[in-house]
């Protein structure tokens, strides 16, 4: 179906005068940039001006540029033909789809439109789809399209918002260019003013001005003297006169077709913008199905307001998308900021993002206060913990609770958490030192500081178990000091946790300890042999329904520096009471939490004292830490195995 | 008066030749008259004296039909070139949305040119036109005339052309020019549509 394109047809043989100069010059522009200056360009002239060979010049000049282009030429009888052949075989999808992929569409004589409703729809779908994809379309006819009888109105209109051209008839000067040019290419020679002569008969039409010079080439060659300028006006002239009569100019078409193209040109001149516009959105990502229902209307009252409307949309998108990213950087990219049609589902989106859909991180609900012990030691605490969650941020800012490892600091600092979560307008953020600064760390990895900061910045309270621990966390001690101060200044609770008295605290900015020291510090000393009793009786109690004191007493007695411990000796005695080892008693619990002799470690180290509790004293991540270097090595493990 | 009328889906240009007297106004819209299908030209109006000189106006509607869905109408309409029917002038001249300054290509009629550009610039601004903002082109008409008698292209231009708008010579009894002319003038006013500038 595709015809190659003639390789005579190159803007290098097509003479330039005034009838085409502008046309040349379109085309040539199009040539260089496919797809982006005049798209459609429409050119029209009458037969023989040189349409085709402007059409196929495109071709050949794109190329020249971009040799990777997919240029295609053909007539319209080309494309009717095979569209046809296409639908009858059941490929007319394939049929779009091939024209799809052409950057550089050339379609000849597209005059022959005429009437025909189905191809006229076919062309427009492709004229739309080609621009669309920035693809570049060229047609010539041998009429303006306002005068292709019975042509689509929208595919005027769609000729128009390109480039409408015409070729007109080549003047004197351009006539004999045109002869001398092609006598030179035959290697023809005449006599002076010969060439002249034929150009002064007023042919022109270039193709039968060729045709009067081949007669003039035949007949010299068979010729025995060259000819004269007066033989040749006879030659051609006589002939000339009978057979092209001169055809009257319509004047008023011309002007109706200019008229009817830049009445389409201004009036459809919001297509145009409204086009650009999907293109660029389309472009950077956003949904332009509003702009696209525009484009289907036939008329829109004020397309400039709905330009603005869509573009003032896009920017609370950014906005939203921006302000969401801050708050939950995984909504950065969401689909959710990219369609301007529907804002509801964007602001959804954002809201979810403000209410804490990302909170920092909260309390654990599994810490009641009602859980802590009251005994002397711990009175005090508890009764600020009370305060401190009656009146949040009032009184006692920040609290202080000092205290070693495993005498319940964690427990009280998530139950004064939990009772803040309770009446609290915002999220209150629970956490350990380390899991701040492994968070910060994270942020800076992903370059989402701001959004990191504007978690915390948004808690109504702020519980930061192990402050101790950020001793020569330079970055995180900035981070808190500036934190510290702006929740400090809004009146919202900051509890801290401390395994070290504050005034021992190294590696911490004086600037941070002074503020911590500012609130109320108090101590949560070591469970001495009354309380671990008394957690004792209360864990057999609550847990497994027994009451025995005696049993509670021997535990009590064993050594054990936090409540956890405590609670873990009562499980280890009822777990080897149920595995049929005996009634619970302070018997039983002798046995398992005191054999007599003590089994060898295998990496033959002496055995530490033990205290019956699996974990050392130390508590926390730390104790686990212990555990893991204490194991034996793999090899060990394997050899005593085999044995 | 509406170039665009949106809401009726029309255009409407009107379109004022204007020009000292004898200048070729009249000869262009019968030439144009002359050039239009039936079907497209209302009954030209002519107002003329015994003598064939313009006494009211004429007047020539164009129907161009559906334009890019708009019912598309050009008014083309003359002024009385002859200084005493200046009360006519100004009644054609208001509302107009383009004007053609047919200005006569002969020497002898250099101060008269002058005189009619003057009084065209005068009635616009007592109609509170801006005379830079009306879309206008000149036509140096009957160039057909022996050289000696008449100025060249360059001349005229020179000589009345101060804002350097489109200028066309003709020789509107055999047609030469005319319809360069009004199409040069058509592109102007219609270009102003999408600017905005008369709006329904």
């Amino acid at each position: 179906m595709t015809v190659t394109l003639n390789p005579l047809y190159r803007f290098e043989t097509l003479v330039v005068g005034a009838a085409n100069r502008l046309a040349v010059t379109a085309a040539k522009a199009v040539a260089e940039s496919p797809g982006t200056v005049y798209n459609p360009l429409f050119i029209y002239a009458r037969p023989g001006l040189g349409k085709t060979h402007l059409l196929m010049g495109i071709g050949h000049a794109a190329r020249a540029i971009n040799p990777r282009l997919a240029v295609e030429y053909l007539t319209l009888d080309d494309f009717v033909e095979a569209f046809h052949a296409a639908i009858a075989a059941g490929h007319g999808e394939a049929y779009r789809k091939r024209f799809l992929d052409v950057d550089v569409l050339l379609v000849d004589d597209v005059q022959f439109l005429t009437h025909r409703r189905e191809m006229q729809a076919e062309l427009l779908r492709l004229t739309d789809a080609l621009q669309t994809a920035n693809r570049q379309i060229v047609l010539t006819s041998d009429r303006p399209p306002a005068e292709i009888e019975a042509l689509d109105e929208r595919l005027i209109r769609r000729f128009a918002g390109g480039l409408i051209i015409d070729v007109s008839a080549p003047d004197y000067e351009t006539r004999v260019a045109i002869l001398r040019r092609k006598a030179e290419e035959r290697r023809a020679g005449f006599a002076t003013g010969v060439l002249e002569a034929v150009a002064a008969l007023g042919i022109d039409n270039v193709r039968e001005l060729l045709g009067a010079l081949n007669r003039l080439i035949a007949f010299q060659a068979v010729s025995e003297t060259p000819l004269g300028p007066e033989q040749a006006r006879r030659l051609i002239g006589g002939e000339q006169s009978v057979s092209a009569p001169p055809e009257p100019r319509d004047e008023f078409s011309e002007f109706l077709s200019e008229v009817t193209a830049t009445v389409a040109q201004q009036v459809d001149a919001w297509r145009t913008e409204v086009s650009a516009a999907i293109l660029r959105w389309t472009g950077e990502g956003f949904r332009t199905g509003q702009l696209e229902r525009l484009l289907e209307q036939d008329m829109v009252d004020d397309p400039e307001r709905d330009l603005r409307a869509f573009q003032a949309d896009v920017e609370r998108l950014q906005a939203m998308q921006a302000e969401a990213a801050e708050l939950a950087p995984d909504l950065a990219g969401s689909a959710g900021f990219r369609d301007p049609g529907d804002m509801a589902a964007a602001e959804a989106l954002l809201a979810r993002a403000r209410e804490g859909a990302h909170p920092p991180p909260a309390p654990s609900p599994l810490w009641r206060l009602e859980d802590l012990l009251e005994v002397p030691d711990t009175r005090m605490a508890l009764e600020a913990a009370r305060v401190v969650a009656e009146e949040p941020g009032v009184r006692y800012n920040p609290l202080v609770i000092v205290g070693p490892s495993g005498v319940g600091k964690t427990h009280l600092l998530h139950a004064i958490g939990n009772r803040l979560t309770a009446g609290a307008s915002g999220p209150v953020a629970c956490l350990s030192a380390p899991e701040l600064t492994g968070e910060l760390i994270g942020a800076i990895d992903r370059d989402a500081v701001g959004a990191w900061r504007a978690r915390y910045r948004r808690a109504s309270a702020l519980l930061l178990d192990d402050v101790h621990l950020i001793a020569d966390k330079d970055r995180t001690q900035d981070e808190l000091f500036v934190l510290f101060n702006l929740l400090f200044e809004s009146g919202r609770q900051m509890i801290f946790t401390s395994s070290l008295p504050l005034a021992e605290l190294a590696g911490v900015e004086a600037r941070l300890r002074t503020r911590l020291e500012g609130g109320l510090v108090i101590e949560l000393p070591p469970l001495d042999r009354e309380v671990r009793e008394r957690v004792a009786a209360r864990e057999l109690d609550t847990r497994f329904g027994n009451m025995d004191p005696e049993l509670a007493a021997y535990i009590g007695s064993r050594p054990a520096e936090s409540a956890r411990s405590v609670q873990l000796l009562v499980q280890r005695v009822m777990e080897a009471a149920e595995l049929g080892e005996g009634a619970p008693s302070a018997r039983l619990a002798q046995e398992i939490l005191d054999p007599a002799p003590a089994a060898p470690t295998p990496a033959g180290k002496p055995a530490p004292r033990s205290s019956g509790v699996v974990a050392p004293s130390t508590g926390g991540a730390r104790s686990r830490e212990k555990m893991v270097w204490e194991w034996p090595g793999i090899g060990d493990r394997v050899l005593e195995e085999w044995r | 008066m509406s170039l665009v009328n949106f809401t009726a889906r029309e255009i409407t240009c009107k379109i004022v030749y204007y020009g000292p007297g004898r200048s070729g106004k009249t000869t262009n819209l019968q030439y144009i008259y002359g050039r239009v299908p039936e079907s497209r030209r209302g009954r030209m109006v002519s107002l003329a004296t015994q003598t064939d000189r313009t006494l009211f106006f004429d007047f020539l509607p164009l129907e161009l039909g559906s334009i890019s869905g708009f019912s598309t109408r050009f008014q083309l309409y003359t002024v009385p070139g002859q200084s005493y029917y200046n009360a006519t002038r100004k009644l054609v001249l208001q509302g107009a949305d383009g004007v053609v300054f047919v200005a006569d290509s002969q020497a002898r009629r250099f101060d008269d040119n002058l005189e009619s550009l003057q009084n065209l610039q005068d009635n616009l601004l007592a109609q509170g036109v801006d005379v830079r903002q009306m879309p206008a082109v000149f036509q140096y008409n009957k160039q057909d005339l022996p050289s000696d008698l008449i100025l060249t292209h360059s001349e005229m231009d020179d000589a009345l052309n101060f804002r350097s708008v489109q200028s066309f010579e003709a020789d509107a009894l055999h047609g030469h020019g005319v319809f360069e002319t009004l199409r040069g003038l058509s592109e102007l006013v219609l270009k102003r549509l999408a600017a905005g500038t008369a709006v329904a």
